[in-house]
Order: C-alpha cells, then sequence, then structure tokens
C-alpha cells in the first residue's frame, strides 16, 4: 500500500490524525501528513477508515 | 416510478423547520429515506418547494459535489427561515462562500485548530470547567446548567483562542442569540450590526496595541490585515462567524448532551464506570443530537442524485439528524450506544466546509461531560423531563435552560 495526502485539497480538518494517528498527522500548519516512515501503511486497519472520514477525499491509499 | 417521485410531486410535502417533540430527535414529521426515498422534498415557510436529502450516502455525496454551492450571496440560495431573507447583501465568510475564496479564508485560521493545538488548550479547558463545578457546588445544590456551566465553558475558551475579551460575555452572548434566533431579517440585521461595530471597536484597538496579543484575532491583524491579505471588513465579518459558531454550538451540545445522558441512566453508568469511553460517547452524541439540524446548498448544475435530477439554481436542505439516523450505516440508529462507533456522521458537515472547530468541540465536549458527571456523581434533572424548554426548529438545536440539582 502506497498512502499519500493531496495537500492541494487538504481542509487541515484532522481526521485522519485523528482517525489513524499511527500513520497520519497534521505539519506545524494544521494540514494533514504522513508520519514519516509509515507511507506504506504500517498494515493499520484504520488507515481505510480514516480514506473514509476525510472530508475532501484528500487522502489515496493504493495498492501496490 | 418511485417512491421518491410520488412524493416530489405530492401536494403536501413535509415543513421545514419543524419544531423536535423530543430534545434528541428529529422531529417525527421529518421525511426518512426508507420512507421517502434518500431525496425527496420539503415545503418552506413561503409556501416554496425544496430539495431535502435524507440519506447518508447522497449527503456525504452531496457535501464533497463542487456543482453545490454554499454561496449565499447568490440569488437562488434557499431562504429556509425569514431572518436570512437578506443573507445575499452581505457576504457570510467561511460557511456562506465558496472556494477559491473559502480556502483562502480558512487557511489563515487552520493552524490555531490543529490537533496539537487543541491539546494544548486543554489545560485551560480543564481548569474552566473546575472552576465552574466548583462554583456550582458552592452555590447548590441546584443550577441552570446552560447560564452556569454549558454556556461559559466555550464562551470563555473562544475568547481566550481569538483574544476577546471575556468580560464582554454578556453582550456577545445575547446579541450572538439575537443574531441566530432572528425572528426576521430586520431583527438580524440589527444584531448582525451590533456585533459587527463591537468587534471592528476590538479590530481597532488590537491595530493601535505596540505588541500583539496572543490571540488568533491578534494573529489575523498583525499579519494578515497589515499587509493587505484580508481587508477590514471581511476581517470582522470573519470573527463574526468564530465568535458565535465558537460558543453557540458547543453550549448546545454540553447542555442537550447532559441532558440526554441523564435520561439514558445505562448509558451514563457505562460512562461513570469506563471513563475511556468518553472520547467515542462525544461522537454517538454528536451524530444522535445533531444540533445543527439544516445544512443548506445550491446546484449550480443539472445533478443526478438519488434518483431526482436537481436542476441548476434549485436548492437543496439535509437535515442532519435525519441522515445521522440512516439505518443503513448506523444499527438501531434511534438508540443511543455510547459503545457504538458513531464514524462517518455528518454532524459537523462534510466537504470543504467541515466544521473548523471540531476538534475544540471535541475536546470541550469531552472534558465539560467527563467532569460534570465525575464531579457530582448524584446530578439529576430538577424538573420532569418534558418540562425542559426545547428550542424551535430552524435554529441550532438545544435547550433554553436545563434545571438540574444533586
Amino acid at each position: 500500500m502506497r498512502v499519500s495526502i493531496d495537500s492541494n485539497v487538504c481542509i487541515g480538518s484532522g481526521m485522519c490524525a485523528l482517525t489513524a494517528p499511527s500513520v497520519f498527522t497534521q505539519d506545524d500548519d494544521g494540514f494533514g501528513v504522513v508520519q514519516p516512515g509509515r507511507e506504506d501503511g504500517a498494515g493499520d486497519p484504520l488507515v481505510k477508515e480514516a480514506v473514509r472520514s476525510c472530508p475532501v477525499q484528500a487522502i489515496s491509499a493504493a495498492e501496490e | 416510478m418511485t417512491v421518491a417521485d410520488t412524493h416530489a410531486n405530492a401536494p403536501s410535502a413535509p415543513a421545514f423547520p419543524q419544531d423536535r417533540t423530543c430534545p434528541y430527535a428529529p422531529p417525527p414529521g421529518y421525511p426518512a429515506p426508507e420512507t421517502h426515498g434518500a431525496v425527496s422534498r420539503m415545503r418552506l415557510y413561503d409556501g416554496s418547494e425544496i430539495w431535502a436529502v435524507t440519506g447518508h450516502a447522497e449527503a456525504r455525496a452531496l457535501l464533497i459535489d463542487p456543482r453545490f454551492s454554499a454561496d449565499r450571496r447568490n440569488p437562488s440560495f434557499p431562504v429556509v427561515v425569514p431572518r436570512t431573507e437578506d443573507q445575499a447583501s452581505v457576504e457570510t465568510p467561511l460557511i456562506g462562500v465558496d472556494d477559491p475564496r473559502h480556502a483562502r479564508q480558512r487557511r489563515m485560521l487552520i493552524s490555531r485548530f490543529s490537533l496539537k493545538n487543541v491539546a494544548a488548550l486543554r489545560p485551560l479547558i480543564q481548569r474552566t470547567v473546575d472552576d465552574l463545578v466548583d462554583a456550582m457546588l458552592a452555590a447548590g445544590p441546584g443550577a441552570e446548567l446552560v447560564s452556569a456551566y454549558a454556556l461559559p465553558v466555550p464562551s470563555m475558551v473562544i475568547c481566550s483562542l481569538l483574544g476577546v475579551p471575556y468580560a464582554d460575555h454578556e453582550f456577545f452572548e445575547s446579541t450572538s442569540r439575537e443574531l441566530i434566533t432572528a425572528p426576521t431579517a430586520d431583527e438580524a440585521r440589527a444584531a448582525r450590526q451590533k456585533l459587527y461595530d463591537y468587534l471592528d471597536g476590538l479590530v481597532e484597538t488590537k491595530r493601535g496595541q505596540d505588541a500583539a496579543g496572543p490571540g488568533l484575532l491578534d494573529d489575523l491583524v498583525a499579519e494578515r490585515l497589515a499587509d493587505g491579505q484580508v481587508d477590514r471588513a471581511e476581517l470582522v465579518m470573519m470573527a463574526m462567524v468564530l465568535l458565535v459558531a465558537g460558543h453557540e454550538t458547543t453550549a448546545n451540545m454540553i447542555a442537550l448532551g447532559t441532558y440526554t445522558l441523564l435520561e439514558h441512566p445505562d448509558q451514563l453508568a457505562a460512562l461513570r464506570a469506563e471513563p475511556e469511553l468518553m472520547p467515542g460517547a462525544v461522537e454517538e452524541l454528536l451524530r444522535y443530537l445533531s444540533i445543527a439540524d439544516g445544512l443548506v446548498r445550491v446546484a449550480t448544475e443539472d445533478v443526478e442524485l438519488g434518483g431526482q435530477t436537481i436542476r441548476a439554481g434549485e436548492g437543496v436542505l439535509l437535515p442532519t439528524s435525519v441522515v445521522n439516523r440512516d439505518a443503513t450505516v448506523y444499527e438501531r440508529p434511534g438508540t443511543l450506544d455510547v459503545r457504538r462507533s458513531a464514524r462517518h456522521h455528518i454532524a459537523f458537515g462534510f466537504g470543504v466546509h467541515q466544521c473548523l472547530g471540531q476538534n475544540l468541540a471535541r475536546a470541550e465536549m469531552e472534558i465539560a461531560l467527563s467532569t460534570l458527571i465525575a464531579r457530582i456523581p448524584t446530578l439529576r434533572l430538577a424538573v420532569a423531563p418534558d418540562e425542559v424548554p426545547i428550542k424551535p426548529g430552524g435554529t441550532l438545536q438545544g435547550l433554553f435552560s436545563l434545571p438540574v440539582t444533586w
């Protein structure tokens, strides 16, 4: 899995970091980012929930 | 012909708004997806009709669809209550504008509402809550929980965050309430002007200060107004939206959340026994209470949704209390269950306009409800449950007052 966030779309809701904190966090400006080293989703089943929770569908979690 | 078609053509579409009869349940007369279809019709106060989207999947699809606009200056934007009849005459930043203008305004604010910055506010929220409980216990037994607790918590916190003097709270609380409950557009305009003048004066004071204060408005004045990224009227209106949304919404959730838990003693007992359930309980209360019970948009192109065609220029209404009880998403949706996963509710909206302050609101609700039930274990209603005054439909839902004792 390859997890990424489109920073042009992100509105900083924090839903990803709230839903799957092992994979997502927010940068100092409040935008969602993938935790360093967790770009593969770290096997966390909550990644799927985070994708669905994102209010602007800024997260992609593509199977490789 | 589908069920929805039948209702789309029926002469007596259900009215919007309707008053709740139970303070935490949708009005019994609102259309539901299983009986009226996911997209049906409602009738407004002036006799006109509007699309009502009550299916959860359809509501989420609509709220992320850029073909639906939140621009209240659009002459086609629906007027669902008389107080917004003149909404096209003035820009409502953040909530009543579309991208790219909306994104520019929101991006000035988001870092202050990030999870990290909200976590840093938790000690302030806890102190505020503790002091208010101390005061209630000293004056009691017995309190009116809205004025003694539910309103001052978010009011003090948003003042601190924005840099608005809490000493002025009686003015802005009563004027905010006039603004959002005004029976006519004239009364809404008068309240808006009072708030505008107050906040414009506050901006002027902040402009004159040698050293910027710690609030968000201080930042905006020093960093955005000074170099022209935002003009003064826009800044004052943004401050108004933040101030009003920052205290009225959460105040209703704390009071109505307390009432709802007191009316569900098994759920309250579970929270007392397992305090770690509280974050999930807050999510469930957001779903269950759905206090912002009527989101509005206008279509800018023809859109197919839920088997209906919504034409360009037509309005849509989302009664969130019905959407958040869609039985295809939530099992036993009419049951309060603090152990359920209430994820994906639209109590904060969805799409680019999803509530900017949602994580602050979560923290306030969590701390206010946890502390109240822990420190006043014998808390109970001081009146019969059906004597508690419910706010009318078409406004933020909640209670005018909540007499409690212990």
